[in-house]
């Protein structure tokens, strides 16, 4: 399971990494969702997984059988409902910026910083 | 206890709830400028602490260390709050002025709230996962501020600052999960010990360098500084005041603590990076401020360029350095904020921050150019003022080791900020206005004028007080980077009050 885990983490950095550096905003932001997906299962893995419930029996003070952790499931949640937060925005900004500067390609985003000579 | 450490956090929390009430009528100014004030107090509070008791740590919610989320204070996260309150209260006052009804109808005060609130739990938290949280308090709310008013050059500058903040974000969840993996624990003085005993060093090197990158791009170091001078620019004065001041700041912060406290297990590799990266990050940062001609851009400039020295202390690894960094670390917030402020009242004067458009300061606004004059001269580092000093700590540790190199780079870097800073004083303050405007103080009235400069004029007596009686600072200093290079009380403190 942990082997497979891990090739899939690869698999959606490869292809984040591939998307990110399109020049278009859009494309890098697609880019952006996976690879932060990727660190979320990064995260899920580290806590092991397994098929026993992390229950204690009577009388012990510690799982008997390997489990699960569940904290790396609960620090998920929450990179999940965060990441979740930040992508909405940074989509409205996509989208805000297509608007005003009529262009999503990063090369023709020159407002703040423009070229020396330009007219 | 536990309240004089989350106290901090949670007023400027309450403020922005309040201020987000108030944001129709010009109450909520007025609730920000309290909020702030408060919070200031609250910090001195926690500073009297720690100054009496050493490090100072709180359990939340009594889930005893490491399990839960500790709140630790040490001399360095106490000053760091203490500077964080100083610069809300001097920025709040700054807005009562500088923001237009627009943008505090759209929530400006609450969003600058809950930015404080951020930046204090980053300086405050003693918890991996949650010092990760906090960064994105203080990110999305310094989104929201940064492209508040939506203007083009807003919108374009914010593309770079969100789209480059957010990888640098996945990095250094990445390294925590990976870390927690290898360690089993998040809470930074139990994995002080957990990663000094750990058997998988090679694997932790590299984690180190994920949170190397991750914190990296945060603090705008080489070569991840380019969304910087990007964005910082674009966004109202008070913002790009704050922004400059503490965002990157926080970073500096988070590589100062990890890379003393946890990733300290192989000083040869990961500090040698470091060492390089400040160099060129000193480098780079002032060579972009000669090729700038914008107020504002060489001012962001500059940013990178200072962010170098205090990675440069922390690079070098001796107790010397270290009180270098965190000197500079201090002075630097109070200097470059208020460097944006006064650019504020420039642009309000003369019409713009372009410096070709501007000029004739010196003559009509003299006061003006006087408290341009202190933190300018301190950012270059003239004696007597503050920055005199932490140039000269620095290069004092670098030169003690030997290391000549460095030296040179750090002297040679600071005339070039002269350079730079001749320049904005010889085309702003010097030369006639172009249209022939006099930019007097009077051009504005006088009860718009009074916020505007009093921030000013606070900052920059508190510029001279650091500069003219170091000794106290400097001591404070030696037992923080003490503090940083032996966390033997930070540790007991987090893990030992829980038992």
């Amino acid at each position: 399971m942990e082997v497979m885990l891990s090739i899939l983490i690869g698999v959606l950095v490869a292809a984040a990494v591939y998307l990110m550096l399109a020049r278009n905003v859009l494309r890098f932001l697609f880019g952006l969702i996976l690879i932060s997906n990727a660190a979320n299962l990064a995260i899920f893995a580290s806590g092991r997984v397994g098929d026993t419930p992390p229950l204690i029996p009577e009388g012990f003070d510690a799982p008997v059988a390997v489990a699960a952790n569940a904290l790396p499931q609960a620090l998920v949640l929450t990179a999940i409902v965060i990441g979740f937060g930040l992508f909405a925005f940074a989509l409205v900004l996509a989208f805000r910026a297509y608007d005003a500067l009529g262009t999503l390609d990063s090369d023709d985003m020159r407002v703040a910083e423009p070229r020396e000579n330009a007219k | 206890m536990s309240w004089l450490l989350a106290l901090p956090i949670i007023l400027p929390f309450s403020t922005a709830v309040v201020a987000f009430f108030f944001k129709d009528g010009p109450r909520g100014r007025w609730w920000s400028v309290l909020g702030s004030l408060a919070t200031l107090f609250a910090a001195m509070a926690l500073m009297s602490r720690v100054l009496s008791d050493g490090v100072v740590a709180a359990q939340m919610g009594d889930w005893p260390a490491p399990f839960g989320i500790t709140l630790v204070a040490d001399y360095l996260s106490a000053v760091m709050v203490v500077i964080t309150g100083i610069t809300g209260l001097a920025v709040s006052v700054y807005a009562l002025s500088d923001i237009d009804a627009e943008k505090e109808r759209l929530g400006y005060h609450a969003l600058f709230q809950v930015l404080i609130a951020g930046v204090m739990g980053a300086f405050l938290t003693g918890d991996l996962f949650n010092l990760y949280v906090w960064f994105e308090v203080m990110l999305i709310s310094s989104f929201g501020l940064l492209v508040l008013g939506g203007s083009r050059a807003q919108i374009d500058g914010g593309i770079k600052y969100v789209t480059l903040n957010l990888v640098s974000t996945v990095l250094f969840l990445a390294g925590v999960g990976l870390l927690y993996g290898v360690t089993g624990t998040l809470n930074m003085a139990d994995l002080a010990g957990a990663v000094a005993e750990s058997d998988r060093q090679g694997l932790l090197t590299v984690i180190a360098v994920m949170f190397m990158i991750g914190f990296g791009v945060k603090a705008a170091v080489f070569p991840l500084f380019f969304w910087l001078p990007a964005a910082y620019h674009t966004p109202a004065f008070s913002v790009s005041a704050v922004f400059a001041g503490l965002l990157t700041k926080v970073g500096v912060y988070a590589l100062i603590r990890m890379f003393t406290l946890v990733f300290d297990h192989d000083v040869g590799f990961t500090h040698t990076i470091l060492l390089w990266v400040a160099c060129f990050t000193m480098v780079v940062g002032v060579l972009g401020a000669a090729a700038q001609s914008d107020f504002r851009k060489i001012l962001s400039f500059h940013i990178v360029s200072q962010i170098g020295y205090m990675v440069l202390g922390l690079a070098l690894y001796t107790p010397l350095a270290l009180v270098g960094a965190v000197f500079y670390l201090v002075h630097h917030i109070v200097v470059k904020a208020n460097l944006f402020l006064v650019a504020g009242v420039a642009e309000k004067l003369t019409g713009s921050t372009e410096l070709s458009k501007i000029g004739g300061l010196y003559k009509s606004a003299p006061l003006l150019a006087v408290l341009f004059l202190v933190p300018a001269f301190s950012l270059a580092g003239f004696p007597p003022l503050s920055g005199f000093w932490a140039k000269y700590l620095l290069v004092k540790a670098s030169l003690d080791i030997g290391n000549y190199f460095v030296a040179a780079i750090a002297l040679a870097v600071g005339l070039l900020t002269i350079f730079s800073m001749t320049k904005i004083w010889a085309e702003a303050f010097w030369k006639p206005h172009p249209d022939g405007i006099e930019p007097s103080l009077s051009r504005i009235d006088r009860r718009t004028l009074l916020p505007l400069i009093l921030p000013i004029a606070g900052l920059a007596t508190l510029t001279c007080i650091i500069g003219l009686f170091p000794e106290p600072f400097v001591q404070f200093a030696e037992t923080g980077a003490a503090q940083l290079l032996s966390p033997d009380a930070y540790i007991e403190a987090v893990l030992g009050s829980g038992t």
